[in-house]
């Protein structure tokens, strides 16, 4: 590796700004700038070896079955947005949560905030969304609770929900399981969830065909993994998009991966809104992918698994794992260029989930 | 093999057949922030010879943004009285006060739109407030704005004023090749912006080349388009010829985009500006008009024309004069960070340093590694 390469990783891996006397909009981004708050504020005062993980999910228990235990809370305006809403989104992120770490999920709890003066039929409108993804998830909200603040406390309305599942005991999915030679795989195009909100929020003007991702993948990620028993590692790349979620995945497992840019599928309305935003289709979130580290030798069946579901339709292969120990991601790009992918800061436009 | 990648390997052994015949090191620069941004996602510099860099230069509105100008909204947004509307870039970028993101913290109004014309919106929807639109941009956003003065003036809204910092890039660029900057820069021409040239079109670059003897090569912003321009001026620094070439005509005609230009040109007036480490430039600011003085807020809040003063050991000035990389910066990486940035450059995901912190060196010498020049030789 030349020494600028590291120079460069040595800036970005450079401690961040220690101290900062408000919330910005970008601590709740998903990015790095979320990752020190978690580091400075809350892992200090927390911190306990399941936490100290951070998994998509807290593993509980040790011998034999391991219960997970996730939780999200979403804030996305507008409340509907093309190919989902606030209902839709918070059934699925919470049980892919779980999925992606390996657990069947066996129960969601939902928490509401509503702001005074919020219409009942919107109200009811997300319900019926929670309830339909909750059946298309096999999945039942077991308990919840309601609030209401008062007008321009809230933003209409608020959820959090909470996901418990049951990870059977072969399963061990975690980054230090990734050696050289994996591959990665995800189950299809990038960037639309993120996109079709903010066209929605941002730019109501423009009309697009983009559609939000946001799906329960938990049938087809438990398909996969009884198919695949080689699958490594799982990550559904939601805030901080791809580029953040195999960024983060060079720096848990501690090696060099590779994405090749030319095998990154992106729709090409995907590519003109993220072009019209001035994103990188790469940073950018989704709700109904999932990033697999699986065994090179696993890879066909993987993905043949994957594709025999609707939501894995267009699933491939994006890149590989690489001996050198530098726990940088590279991009190989179209032109044969290469370049270094990082963790998105912050967030570019906020409220996006 | 697909068609496009046999494109590029071709346009690449065409490139570096002619920068192998040049014998020196070339140096050109583009000045376009989306030309910024597509040569380091595609890792450019990886695939470049040794012999050849390209320098970014001032093509970043928000990096080119004097502090005062910066001091100015930010002084506004302090106003309470004023709603502040500005391209979200603009929002983190430090003044000597703070940022409009910490303005808006402590509770400022100020909001990010996407069009001139949300502003506008904005104003007739809160007649009670004074909105102000701080703009931003080339020749390429000052139509937007000069739109909505237009649609302000036909309204008669009297809470509307906007706050003008548009550039214009040819002047900058006559300074770049004229001023103390060259000194030093060495530079061989210019990968010419393709957004501003559909506005400014070709012509407006004849001057440059005829009196500078610089090559200038108009280009999209596509990886491949990027690289046919490149060639094109390793070509001609090959052939030692200073010429125009326009490798964007599907979008850039030889006179532009007229209707434009009128637009732009019933509202502002060309006067000097001040650019961020370049200092002021004749000629190279749009004013707005005396006839619109009443949407101007320069006017309307009399504001008071701050002295220049860049933070102490910033680099963004030589960054964006393409006499310095952002590593020579003794703040790169250190003090000034994407999540903390000191320097423009640093702010804006268009700019220079925020790319190189973002995506990597993109020098010829400090690119990851050097395969990609075989493979794509085979």
């Amino acid at each position: 590796m030349t020494p600028l390469i590291s120079r460069v990783n040595n800036a970005a891996a450079a401690p961040l700004p220690a101290h900062f006397e408000h919330i910005a909009l970008a601590h709740g981004g998903g990015g790095q700038l979320t990752d020190a708050l978690i580091a400075q504020a809350m892992l200090p005062r927390l911190n306990n070896p399941i936490l100290a993980e951070r998994l998509d999910a807290g593993l509980l228990g040790r011998n034999g079955e391991s219960l997970a235990l996730t939780i999200d809370s979403y804030v996305v305006q507008p409340l509907f947005f093309p190919g989902g809403d606030i209902g839709r989104l918070a059934v699925s992120g919470t049980v892919n949560d779980l999925a992606v770490c390996g657990a069947e999920p066996l129960g969601l709890a939902l928490s509401i905030i509503l702001a005074e003066g919020l219409e009942r039929k919107v109200l009811e409108r997300v319900l019926d969304s929670i309830a339909a993804t909750a059946r298309e998830a096999g999945v039942q909200v077991i308990t919840g609770d309601t609030k209401v603040v008062g007008r321009g406390h809230a933003d209409g309305m608020y959820l959090t929900t909470a996901g418990i599942g049951c990870v059977p005991g072969s399963r061990n999915l975690h980054p230090r399981q990734v050696v050289p030679g994996d591959v990665l795989i995800i189950n299809g195009s990038i960037g639309e969830h993120g996109l079709a909100v903010m066209l929605e929020r941002d730019m109501p003007e423009v009309k697009s065909v983009l559609c939000s991702d946001a799906a329960p993948l938990n049938g087809m990620i438990g398909d996969v993994l009884r198919q695949a028993p080689g699958i490594k590692f799982m990550r559904d790349p939601t805030r901080g998009g791809l580029a953040g979620a195999a960024a983060d995945l060079a720096a848990q497992c501690g090696r060099h991966v590779v994405l090749q840019e030319s095998d990154i599928p992106i729709r090409p309305e995907a590519r003109h809104a993220a072009d019209m935003l001035g994103l990188d289709p790469l940073d950018v979130a989704n709700e109904g992918k999932v990033l697999l580290v699986v065994r090179p030798e696993e890879a066909e069946i993987a993905l043949a698994a994957l594709r025999s579901h609707t939501q894995g339709r267009d699933a491939c292969v994006i890149g590989h794992v690489d001996a050198a120990a530098d726990g940088i991601c590279e991009l190989h790009t179209t032109i044969g260029g290469r370049r270094i992918v990082q963790k998105p800061y912050g967030e570019q436009l906020p409220r996006i989930c | 093999m697909t068609r496009s990648e046999k494109e590029t390997a071709s346009i690449l052994h065409r490139l570096r057949n002619s920068a192998a015949a040049c014998r020196r090191p070339l140096a050109f620069m583009e000045v376009c922030g989306t030309h910024t941004m597509s040569a380091f996602r595609c890792g450019l510099a990886s695939v470049l010879p040794e012999n050849v860099r390209l320098i970014s230069g001032p093509g970043c509105p928000v990096c080119v943004t004097a502090q005062g100008d910066i001091d100015r909204m930010i002084e506004l947004a302090r106003n309470p009285e004023v709603i502040l509307c500005t391209y979200g870039d603009m929002m983190r970028v430090p003044g000597r006060r703070g940022s409009l993101e910490a303005a808006r913290r402590d509770g400022a109004r100020v909001q990010i739109v996407y069009s001139s014309l949300d502003a506008v919106a904005r104003a007739r929807a809160e007649p009670a407030r004074q909105v102000v639109f701080a703009a931003v941009g080339f020749e390429t956003t000052a139509p937007a704005t000069a739109v909505a003065l237009l649609a302000a003036r036909r309204l008669n809204l009297a809470n509307f004023t906007v706050l003008a910092s548009h550039k214009r890039i040819i002047p900058a660029m006559r300074a770049l090749l004229s001023g103390a900057p060259r000194r030093g820069l060495g530079l061989d021409g210019f990968l010419c912006p393709g957004h501003v040239s559909v506005i400014i079109g070709q012509q407006a670059y004849e001057p440059l080349v005829r009196e500078f003897q610089v090559a200038c090569v108009i280009g999209g912003f596509e990886p491949v388009q990027i690289l046919r321009a490149l060639a094109d001026l390793v070509d001609l620094a090959r052939d030692h010829r200073a010429a125009l070439i326009n490798q964007y005509p599907e979008a850039v005609t030889p006179e532009g985009n007229r209707a434009a230009r009128k637009l732009l040109d019933t509202v502002f007036q060309a006067g000097p500006a001040r650019w961020r480490g370049l200092g002021e430039i004749p000629q190279s600011g749009m004013i707005i008009r005396a006839s619109f003085a009443r949407f101007d807020a320069r006017r309307v809040f009399q504001l008071s024309e701050q002295a220049e003063r860049e933070p102490a050991s910033c680099l963004c000035g030589k960054v964006i004069g393409g006499l310095a990389l952002p590593t020579d910066c003794k703040l790169f990486g250190r003090g000034c960070t994407p999540i903390s940035p000191i320097g423009p450059c640093m702010v804006s995901s268009e700019g220079t340093c925020a790319a190189w912190f973002k995506y990597g060196p993109r020098d010829a010498g400090g690119s990851p590694g050097r395969q990609p020049l075989q493979e794509a030789n085979a």
